[in-house]
């Protein structure tokens, strides 16, 4: 552990450590005291909590049919191509499920992966320089993303 | 401890029930030095005894110098919960043949806490956590004159978290709390339970503002470590999303 410089009074002691001068003891992380900061009062946590519920029913059926589409159906995962993606985006309703999954997928991972770093992320400014990274990668691919679908231009050269 | 029975030793001696036993302890002194270590100790006990009797003919015959909180030694005070054997028990409630004699027992303190000397562990976040979801009875308006009734089923239903002894086995084994100290953890969350459901009490509302916090329930993660760790068979985890249930539907 912690290396102390002042070694004990004793000289005949071979402990660097004795009554008066204990070894630091170990803090558990994040400790609550008596400042520790009370409610909030937004709803926030819950909505996530909700949301992440409510996203994944609807994300169950959305990854699983889009899968099966993809990779299974009509000839697997040879149909793909340019030709395959733009005759599917033709109809509003493909469009549609591919958005609503983009967004909830998005939504849902981000959230997710925003507890795994409020909860394993130590110090106050690794927590929020992740998130930062996080929020700006989730923007970014939802943006980029909801672009190409709505912009999508089948006879492109 | 078992009471040497006196004139018996002809015939009872080839039917002695004591087996010796190697209790693998967690020691940390600050005092000598920094690291905690593990060391082993030989004890000749009755299988049919308690971790706890073992530790204290421990400390009583062989290293006085071992440190752990005991008070009633019956289940009740809540002072020796430890993990044994990696999971938290309360020592008093635990008995030798139960956890496999034939290895060696290791017994830790409590994780997630500071720990101050060998098991003895800093309580004070625990119980911050206890005290800031106010755990007493908080009602409006003149004192009546008789008791406040209550019928059976309002009684029913808090009646599972009114058993906890705040022995803090179940917040030490979360793995939340491990990670983050501000976590109200199962314990805290459970008395709040008690009077969040209490029909008599009037301050379930401020007491669900409280876990609606970032560090409230939502933090839960569902793990049931805190119902496997409970000695007194608290279903937590079930308390806890009770809790999280009401938040929901007082809302929609």
């Amino acid at each position: 552990m912690s290396a102390e410089t002042t070694p004990a009074v004793s000289d005949n002691d071979i402990s660097l450590y004795d009554v008066d001068n204990p070894a630091p003891v170990i803090e558990a992380p994040r400790k609550r005291t008596k400042k520790t900061p009370k409610a909030t009062r937004t709803n926030f946590e819950m909505y996530g909590w909700l949301f992440m519920r409510l996203s994944g029913i609807v994300l169950v059926v959305l990854v699983l049919g889009h899968l099966l589409i993809q990779l299974v159906l009509d000839g697997g995962v040879s149909k793909i191509g340019f030709a395959f993606v733009a005759g599917r985006w033709a109809s509003p309703f493909w469009q549609a499920w591919d958005l609503i999954m983009l967004w909830l997928a998005m939504l849902h991972g981000a959230n997710g992966l925003r507890t795994v770093i409020n909860d394993y992320a130590e110090r106050d400014n690794t927590r929020f320089w992740l998130k930062m990274l996080l929020y700006t990668a989730t923007v970014f691919t939802v943006l980029l993303g909801t672009l190409v679908i709505f912009t999508f231009d089948p006879n492109i050269r | 401890m078992a009471t040497p029975t006196l004139e018996k030793t002809g015939s009872a001696a080839q039917a002695s029930p004591y087996i010796t036993v190697t209790f693998r302890v967690r020691r940390f002194n600050p005092e000598v030095s920094a690291e905690a270590t593990w060391q082993d100790f030989q004890v000749e006990i009755d299988p049919k005894e308690r971790v706890l009797d073992g530790l204290h003919k421990i400390k009583w015959d062989l290293d006085g110098s071992l440190t752990f909180r005991r008070s009633c030694a019956h289940g009740i005070c809540g002072s020796d919960a430890m993990r044994i054997n990696g999971k938290n028990r309360l020592a008093c409630k635990t008995l030798i043949k139960d956890i496999n004699p034939e290895k060696p027992i290791t017994v830790e303190p409590i994780k997630g806490l500071t720990v101050l000397k060998d098991l003895v562990v800093d309580m004070e976040p625990f119980f911050q956590a206890y005290r800031d979801v106010m755990p007493f009875l908080i009602t409006k308006g003149n004192e009546p004159t008789r008791e406040r009734l209550q019928s059976a089923e309002d009684r029913e239903r808090f009646d599972d978290t009114t058993k906890c002894i705040l022995c803090a086995a179940c917040t030490s084994s979360c793995p939340v709390f491990w990670n983050d100290g501000q976590y109200f953890g199962p314990a805290a969350i459970v008395n709040a339970h008690r009077f969040i459901f209490d029909s008599r009490d009037e301050a379930g509302e401020q007491r669900l503002e409280i876990l609606n916090d970032k560090d409230g329930v939502w933090r839960c993660r569902t793990t049931f470590n805190c119902t496997d760790a409970c000695p007194r068979g608290i279903e937590v985890t079930k308390a806890i999303q009770e809790v999280k249930r009401a938040l929901i539907t007082r809302r929609f």
